[in-house]
């Protein structure tokens, strides 16, 4: 029962007026962040982060910091929502299947329920994703005390080895994305021989290139490129949610009970295990309708089509930070920001964090409870007012958006520099995603760069450039034979399927 | 906006594919290069600075040739990777942006700003001038006082401010 007195610690640091402004003001800002194209979790966080940089240097300041910027992140999860339903348009990738059932309900004039379903399987997973945080995470992290540099190491490939197992897109392009992260990451100083590297005498690119800028760019502004192609306007439903709706539609969510575990389970799952949590909304979707005695009736109009995709999301979202926290490894790009912002306040994500920022990690925990309720009242109340920020035009909106970007991209080192570079990975965003070159290991790459490398010459300096200390002893040689088996994994289903077809032919 | 009606490809999807495996190919070599010049051989002391990134290049290069090769082998599928259509209005955005970027850099972020938000009300919203004037200038305003202010995050500024002695 340590994790609960620790808990209750945390409930300490966490409840002071402060703190509860800037969860109510973190939600807020998320949420609009979330329903605005071209801002999401990701960027919306890392545009935000040089703004915590003095906040952070004060005595506790860390905790409040971060306790704002996940809370920018529990809204954008619930933000996303609004727009798939009301507009159709999805305001984040984990949203898209929730619009498959959202937006039909609305059009018919049921918004607010699926408003009111959608909001409140998010917090269910949420909280479902914070539970399994708070009594798991000190025992990955007591465990995790154990690792040297091979165990770190082995870790790092089995998050990227489970990025080209079990993404949709080609492995060979999730490959090139990865690597390209890796050598963004490489360029600069060389943290271990101070040797300069990939500057060809630039004095601009000595710092290298920060995964902020690449994150504003790739997310923002290569977002917004795509988001034009559709065209200047949104038309949307207009939705109400009053308290008979609420109370009438939570009646009927204890209905879909079965549906909201499974989504749940899966999304820990997948957040935990780099997948995030796209994949986890849209495999929570695909087994509700299998498994649910109204599937084919999916994609018409049912809630239990929209409580299956958020629950899993928000699952996803939240249990994404446990590997951040405990093995320094973050399980979606939004975590990764999170992770770059404690590495700039100058504390060391890990097992440490466990026994040495007690108080930050357990602020930060109990904060997570606090603010997805926070999250949950504010959505349900203000719904109009958000709805109302997607009908400001495109041609105000989508300039404003990008001067953010901009000053977001200039605040991280102070040059301008970054922010010709933030266009630069706008159009490579734009590009990558049409061509279905996923973003998300680029940029893991780019922040675990230096430490996966860092781990890799360490373990290899151990073993005098040997790599079978990669399979040294029964944990690191399990975790790498893991992650060779993820690897390995799309060729082995495609043999497996055509094996299956020669069978049936033969047969 | 009639422009997004055009249908025609500006782009095959196969030109497209075939034109980033390259450019990623292109960078991958660029890292192979560098690392070799530095070194990313296994030294005394360990492995050189230039190890970890030579394979990266490599696993680059390597990714690169098969999507290439993938990409050539897809067929002649004519599906569009952008419109003509499309496209205009994706370049209406990009021009002016990167304009703006540039003009950051030699006039500070407010003006330049100012100019951008304007400018897009006006020539895609057609806006009333007062309204795109209000705006651009009110969103700045605000800017200004939640960073230089709120924050005391300082963001660059040129000539104008310099003038109006706001630095």
């Amino acid at each position: 029962m340590d994790a609960l007195n620790s808990l209750l610690d945390g409930f300490a640091v966490a409840l002071t007026l402060t703190n509860i402004a800037l969860m109510f003001a973190g939600v807020i800002l998320g949420v609009i962040i979330g329903v605005l194209p071209g801002l999401g979790g990701a960027n919306g966080v890392a545009i935000l982060l040089p703004l915590t940089f003095s906040m952070a240097q004060s005595p506790g300041g860390q905790t409040s910091a971060i306790i704002l910027l996940s809370c920018i992140y529990w809204g954008a999860l619930f933000g996303g929502a609004i727009t798939s339903i009301l507009f159709n348009i999805p305001g984040e990738p984990w949203s898209v299947a929730t619009t498959f059932d959202g937006y039909p309900l609305a059009q018919r004039g049921r918004a607010g329920e699926a408003l009111t379903a959608a909001f409140t399987s998010s917090f269910f997973g949420a909280a479902v994703g914070v539970v399994v945080i708070t009594f798991l995470s000190p025992v990955v992290a007591e465990f995790a005390l154990e690792f040297g540099p091979p165990e770190f190491f082995s870790v790092y490939l089995l998050t990227f080895c489970a990025f080209i197992g079990m993404s949709k897109q080609a492995p060979f392009k999730t490959l090139v994305s990865m690597m390209l992260g890796f050598a963004l990451a490489a360029v600069g100083t060389d943290t271990v021989t101070g040797t300069l590297r990939m500057t060809f005498g630039t004095a601009t690119l000595l710092t290298g290139f920060d995964f902020l800028v690449a994150v504003i760019g790739l997310f923002g502004i290569g977002e917004i490129l795509q988001t034009l192609e559709e065209g200047l306007e949104f038309r949307g439903a207009s939705a109400k949610i009053n308290l008979r709706v609420v109370l009438d539609t939570w009646k009927e969510l204890p209905k879909y009970w079965a549906t909201s575990l499974r989504g749940a389970a899966i999304g820990c799952f997948m957040g935990i295990v780099p997948g995030g949590a796209t994949p986890a909304s849209f495999m929570s979707y695909g087994v509700a309708r299998r498994l649910s005695k109204d599937g084919d009736k999916f994609g018409e109009g049912m809630v239990e089509g929209v409580v299956a995709p958020e629950t899993a999301a928000h699952a996803a979202g939240t249990s994404a930070l446990l590997p951040m926290l405990t093995l320094g490894v973050p399980g979606s790009p939004t975590a990764a920001v999170l992770l770059g912002g404690l590495l700039i306040w100058g504390l060391e994500p890990g097992p440490l964090l466990f026994v040495e920022q007690k108080d930050f990690v357990w602020g930060l925990i109990a904060s997570m409870y606090l603010g997805n309720i926070a999250g949950l009242i504010v959505v349900l109340t203000c719904v109009p007012l958000f709805a109302a920020i997607l009908r400001i035009p495109f041609s105000v909106i989508a300039p404003i958006i990008i001067v953010i970007c901009a000053i977001g991209a200039y605040t991280v080192h102070n040059t301008t520099f970054d922010v010709y570079m933030m266009v630069v990975f706008g159009v490579v965003g734009y590009l990558f995603k049409k061509l279905d070159y996923p973003l998300a290991p680029l940029v893991l790459a780019i922040v675990l760069g230096d430490r996966a490398e860092a781990s890799f010459r360490q373990a290899m300096l151990m073993s005098q450039g040997d790599m079978r200390i990669l399979f040294e002893n029964g944990l690191v040689g399990s975790i790498t034979t893991l992650a060779l088996a993820l690897l390995i994994w799309p060729m082995l289903s495609v043999l497996w399927a055509s094996i299956r077809k020669g069978l049936a032919k033969g047969a | 906006m009639s422009e997004a009606n055009d249908q025609r490809a500006a782009l095959s999807n196969k030109t497209a594919e075939l034109a980033v495996a390259g450019s990623t190919f292109a960078l991958g070599a660029i890292v192979v290069f560098d690392s070799w010049r530095l070194g990313a051989k296994w030294m005394a002391d360990g492995p050189q600075t230039g190890y970890f990134p030579f394979y990266v290049g490599l696993i680059i290069c390597i990714a690169s040739v098969v999507n290439f090769v993938g990409a050539l082998r897809a067929g002649d599928k004519d599906s569009a990777f952008v419109e003509v259509g499309q496209l205009k209005l994706v370049l209406s955005v990009l021009v002016p942006t990167s304009v703006y970027v540039v003009l950051v850099g030699f006039l500070g972020i407010y003006v330049p700003s100012i100019v951008y938000i304007a400018f897009f009300m006006l020539w895609l919203g057609k806006y009333a001038w007062w309204k795109a004037a209000l705006v651009s200038v009110g969103t700045n305003v605000f800017f200004y006082c939640v960073f230089e202010i709120w924050f005391q995050v300082p963001l660059p500024k040129g000539v104008v401010e310099s003038l109006l002695g706001l630095d």
